[in-house]
């Protein structure tokens, strides 16, 4: 019949057509998330949980009412501006490796008067529920926005950490049998829409890295390092990643060296 | 009381450009906590930009306005020096007011 050939003369029209569209279309999709972005990226509402971190932080709390203005952070007592750039490092006083939470942890018990299990009671944020942690770490790391990340590595258990970091990074464990690096050793890997960092990658790294904490949009919250940390191993059906833990650490020094030499972006703004 | 809002006024030509990021739940009534109970709407309704006594920016929001929302917009007779005021009010009367200086180009 005349009308089928047409309507197949039609039909293979329209798939030579739509080879090229499909590409464009998709170009056009990755066009529009980054400006999506942008455009988000201009009133990001990490700004207000900053805000609230700088509050906290000069605010006098806890048994023995004193604020945090004194906590050394690696570049002496009291000084913020440019901490974050330097961290995970080696502390002597607890002569252990620390990054920015599990330090912000030993300046609540130690000049606060915290107790250990008060100080971590509330790590992550739930609604109705704001975690004094999330807004600490997103003033801390925004005094070093647009400095480059130098974490030391050089103490000889920066390295240790380092080591174990990478041993956790590469190990297969649990029913899944992932690791790190199952979604974060190759390029181009994605899950649904979000593009996965390759972490040993250093473009990569030093773009990501740098940018935590930052707000969640799907969460309404400033997430954390050590809460992408505690998900991904949710994700992967390990055991449950204890906050501030020396693992948690260890996988952050082991990020870090990759990372060196990133731009802070923090707080930054992700889906 | 609310937090305060992040305001930022500049001019950008002859007009003057504002973004202001607000704190707030943005409940929408339709969100069940843990344990099944519904979690009640709490959102801004009403939200009132004025500068040099008139009323420049007039908006009703409802539920469908995302969690600290983030507003951009340009107004004409602006000068650098000035007041911009913004306030919201939400349905369950909380109110907050912050105001802003108009900031060079």
């Amino acid at each position: 019949m005349p009308f089928h050939r047409l309507l197949a003369a039609v039909l293979v029209g329209l798939l030579a057509a739509s080879v090229p569209c499909v590409c464009m279309a998709q170009q056009d999709t990755q066009k529009e998330v980054e400006r999506y972005r942008q455009l988000l990226a201009e009133g990001n509402p990490a700004d207000l949980f900053e805000a609230r971190g700088e509050e906290l932080w000069k605010a006098p709390r806890g048994p023995k009412k004193t604020s945090l203005e004194q906590c050394d952070l690696g570049l002496g007592p009291g000084v913020v501006k440019g901490a974050f750039a330097q961290l995970p490092r080696y502390f002597p006083d607890t002569d252990r490796v620390q990054d920015l939470e599990s330090r912000l942890l030993t300046c609540r018990v130690t000049l606060q008067g915290f107790k250990p299990e008060d100080a971590a009671k509330n790590p992550f944020s739930a609604p109705g529920r704001p975690s004094d942690m999330e807004a600490l770490a997103s003033f801390v790391a925004g005094q070093s926005r647009g400095m480059a990340l130098a974490a030391p590595l050089r103490h000889p258990k920066e390295i240790e950490a380092f080591q174990i970091g990478e041993q956790l990074f590469y190990r297969r464990a649990g029913p899944h049998d992932f690791a790190c690096v199952t979604c974060h050793g190759e390029n181009g890997k994605r899950i649904r829409l979000q593009d996965l960092p390759k972490l040993t990658d250093p473009g990569d790294a030093r773009r990501i890295f740098t940018s935590w904490p930052a707000y969640r949009v799907s969460q309404g919250t400033v997430r954390t390092m050590q809460h992408r940390l505690y998900d991904c191993y949710w994700q992967m059906r390990h055991p449950q990643m204890d906050y501030a833990s020396e693992a948690s650490i260890a996988l952050e020094v082991f990020m870090a060296k990759y990372a060196n030499g990133g731009e802070i972006s923090a707080p930054g703004l992700k889906r | 009381m609310a937090d305060p809002m992040r305001i930022r006024a500049n001019m950008a030509g002859d007009k003057v450009e504002v973004r202001v990021l607000m704190s707030h739940e943005m409940e929408t009534g339709q969100r069940k906590d843990a344990s099944g109970a519904i979690v009640p709407a709490h959102f801004i309704q009403n939200v009132t930009v004025t500068h040099a006594g008139k009323t420049v920016l007039s908006a009703q929001w409802g539920t469908s306005i995302s969690k600290n929302p983030f507003v951009h917009f340009r107004f004409k007779g602006g000068k650098p020096g000035e007041k911009v005021t913004i306030s919201w009010v939400d349905n369950k009367g909380e109110r907050r007011t912050d105001e802003v200086v108009i900031g060079g180009g």
